[in-house]
């Protein structure tokens, strides 16, 4: 298969100790949904995928990403867009130059702050290019987390419990907002997390990781 | 394919930079001190040195007096910050000292010693506001109180700037000690706050705290320029001897020198295992205090005695600062007047254009020394996150060895070794002596807040297709601009006030605000200190208050990053 993200054989271990070992294709709009209790090493896996994984851990197996095996490219050539628990705005830029950031090199600085501007339109955040990301209330930032990552035009997507410090009822929009966007642009998704509403929320296969 | 643009050289060029003159000075000691100095026509190696060493009539005072000083100014000067900060951490008294003394850390010690002789010599400010009310005194009293021959003063000299630099550093371990829960709960156990803080998070601190005490008892023990202007003068401590020959037109004398900078060095390491061992007394008897369930109940009078002595050594300093003002402006000022007869810009007038010439010299070194060192410890750090490489505790003594090591025991050997290889003295070597001082302090001021940084912005930065350099360039170094302004501070404030590297290596040509102040001493024109020792700790105390005013400016919009 040529689109989509492939964990082949991977595994990751510490030391002499086993971690996990995952073999499966996240197809193009599909989501992997991994869980577990804390500690066996889910966000140990996001690592390897984006290659940021600490020395102390030792893993085997490749990662396909359409069609190109990116196990050992450097991480900002992989093209694996990330959202962690926390938005991670830079708070030295202002929420138009974080966009601007994670926008794709290229095109005239007018034609990048019209396609930051029809960024913030996207989810309802339109005039807020110039606001410090600190003054944001924290679905606005998600959001602008959100809209930062799919500007850089990755080919797939990893989240990292992105729900979880958010409250119930921002929840569960945010959510649809972060599947619907993968869906329309056909990113695979993979998400660890150890909440069960979110998994079912995903609809995709659930594989749970434990001891 | 992995992108290195990085190497691991950067590191390696780090320590060189540190501990290669350390190294070479100590052969360049080692040699002339048994004897062999070429330039002098003379080879070893001979023991004839440390012959005429010994037959100095002024050594035994001479080692009595670096020993004393040392010990003493750091035990006292440790034993005032921890009971201000077990008595009063998380008050507002501390909050207010500690605000006090923050700044304090970049007064040089010439300027402060300076300062101090001011307040409490015979004819000093604490005299003539004092007399004649209180103590009848005419004229100033005939009382040997600055540069006694027991090197008191000179220890106090030293206290109230170790004070400063000892809370800064107990604070940022503060931090990781986990220390308030720890005094929550032995409160509730029923141990006063400062009993609670000395059995529960002292032992953690101090661990922490370690080598910058090593730091401060090496200094204290073979200090220059604080001796010269509140220690004794017959004999002076062994240091200023060392100098002494050292600057001797007789090459001969050299010998003498080298002899003297390795006994200083004996002394230093001897000191140090005692110190040691006394440690360890201190801990067997401290598990035994603390086993023994005792509450405290000596702890109010204890930490309000603590924080007067806290107060005290700010003050010192402070109003130190401020009669060197006074002095600065003071036109005819008779004893025991409180204050001059008038102020006048005259002082300012005649020596102003020579602090001047002195300000571009300090400015061009200091500017130059504290990049550099910035440079390279950032670009030590940023290869430490992008290899994994993890620091070790012996890497840490690795960064404190330069300041451990006295420097009245390498300077001397790296100017002898200059000398027998015919390279010239002046402003280069005097930039490398600098920067194997700067590097630890700049090194040491950054290294917590860059590794404190969220590794995770660098994850998102990298996931949005931003090269390492870029991740860097873009992301961290901004983010860190205020803790890299305040390194960059330290690094400018430790250079301005760098005495002998300056007198030393720079053969007397070289001259800085700190070199011309302390060459006042001996003259005496309280005029002229007072404008050298203000210049002198302006140069050190305006990059502080532009690393702090900088980045508020600089982010004025951004309130993440007002705290950070």
């Amino acid at each position: 298969m040529d689109k989509g993200l492939s964990l082949r054989n991977v595994t990751i271990s510490k030391g002499d100790v086993p971690l996990l070992s995952v073999n499966h294709d996240i197809g193009p709009g599909e989501v992997l949904t991994v869980m577990g209790p804390s500690g066996v090493g889910k966000s140990t896996l996001l690592a390897f995928i984006t290659g940021t994984l600490a020395q102390d851990f030792e893993a085997t197996g490749e990662v396909w990403l359409d069609g190109h095996e990116i196990t050992h490219a450097p991480p900002h050539q992989r093209r694996v867009g990330i959202l962690f628990q926390d938005d991670l705005l830079f708070p030295h830029l202002s929420v138009g130059a974080n966009l601007a950031f994670g926008l794709a090199q290229g095109g005239s600085s007018r034609d990048r702050l019209a396609k930051v501007d029809e960024a913030l339109d996207e989810v309802g955040l339109k005039g807020f290019a110039d606001r410090d990301p600190a003054t944001l209330s924290g679905g606005q930032k998600a959001r602008v987390a959100l809209m930062r990552m799919l500007l850089s035009e990755p080919c797939g997507l990893l989240l990292d419990e992105p729900f979880s410090r958010l409250d119930a009822a921002l929840r569960a929009q945010v959510r649809e907002m972060v599947f619907d966007r993968a869906r329309a642009r056909e990113l695979p998704v993979l998400m660890v997390t150890h909440d069960a509403e979110d998994a079912r929320a995903a609809g995709g296969v659930i594989v749970t990781l434990g001891r | 394919m992995k992108t290195r643009r990085f190497p691991p050289a950067l590191p390696i060029l780090t320590l060189l930079a540190m501990l290669g003159p350390v190294a070479a000075g100590l052969w360049g000691t080692f040699l002339p001190a048994f004897g062999h100095l070429p330039a002098a026509g003379l080879s070893g190696p001979s023991l004839a040195p440390f012959r005429d060493l010994f037959d100095w009539a002024g050594l035994p005072r001479a080692m009595l007096l670096s020993i004393s000083t040392g010990i003493i100014a750091t035990s006292v000067s440790l034993a005032i910050v921890m009971l201000v900060t077990a008595g009063w951490s998380g008050t507002r008294p501390f909050r207010v000292l500690e605000r006090l003394l923050s700044p304090l850390l970049s007064v040089p010690h010439a300027a402060a010693a300076f300062g101090l002789a001011f307040l409490i010599a015979p004819s000093g400010w604490i005299a003539r506001l004092l007399s004649p009310g209180l103590t009848g005194w005419e004229r100033p009293p005939d009382l040997l109180i600055v540069q006694d021959s027991w090197g008191l003063t000179m220890t106090v000299g030293l206290i109230v700037k170790e004070v400063p630099f000892l809370l800064l550093i107990t604070l940022a371990a503060l931090g990781q000690a986990d220390a308030q829960r720890s005094v929550t709960i032995s409160q509730a156990l029923g141990y006063g706050r400062l009993t609670g803080w000395l059995k529960t998070v002292f032992p953690r601190v101090y661990a922490q705290i370690r080598p910058p005490i090593y730091v401060v008892l090496a200094y204290s023990m073979s200090v220059v320029d604080v001796a010269v202007i509140l220690g004794p003068n017959t004999p002076p401590t062994l240091s200023v001897q060392i100098v002494k020959w050292m600057s001797d037109p007789d090459l001969a004398m050299r010998l003498t020198g080298a002899a003297g900078a390795l006994l200083q060095l004996a002394l230093v390491i001897g000191a140090l295992a005692f110190w040691r061992l006394g440690e360890i007394v201190a801990a067997h008897v401290g598990r035994r205090w603390i086993a023994a369930g005792r509450r405290g109940r000596l702890d109010v009078v204890t930490a309000h005695v603590a924080l007067g002595l806290g107060a005290a050594s700010a003050l010192a300093v402070l109003l130190g600062l401020v009669v060197l003002a006074i002095w600065s402006l003071a036109g005819f000022w008779g004893f025991p007047d409180a204050f001059p007869d008038q102020f006048t810009f005259r002082n300012w007038m005649r020596f102003g254009p020579g602090t001047l010439e002195a300000l571009g010299e300090t400015a061009l070194i200091a500017i130059v020394v504290a990049g550099v060192a910035l440079i390279l410890t950032i670009g030590c750090l940023e290869a430490e996150y992008r290899h994994g490489l993890q620091f070790s505790q012996r890497g840490v003594w690795l960064l404190y060895l330069p300041l451990l090591i006295p420097q009245t025991a390498f300077l001397p050997g790296l100017q002898t070794l200059m000398l027998n290889i015919g390279a010239d003295v002046g402003r280069l070597p005097v930039m490398l002596a600098h920067l194997v001082f700067v590097l630890p302090y700049v090194f040491l001021s950054l290294a917590d807040p860059f590794r404190a940084w969220d590794t995770r912005m660098g994850t998102i930065a990298a996931a949005l297709r931003a090269s390492p350099n870029g991740v860097l360039w873009r992301v961290r170094l901004p983010m860190l601009l205020r803790p890299i302004l305040t390194a960059l501070a330290v690094g400018l404030a430790v250079s301005v006030g760098q005495y002998l590297a300056t007198l030393l290596i720079g053969g007397g040509r070289v001259a800085t605000l700190t070199t011309e102040a302390v060459a006042l001493a001996s003259g005496g024109d309280r005029r002229a200190i007072g404008v050298y020792g203000l210049m002198q700790t302006g140069a050190a105390l305006v990059p502080f208050a532009l690393a702090l005013l900088i980045p508020a400016v600089v982010w004025r919009n951004r309130k993440g990053l007002r705290h950070g």
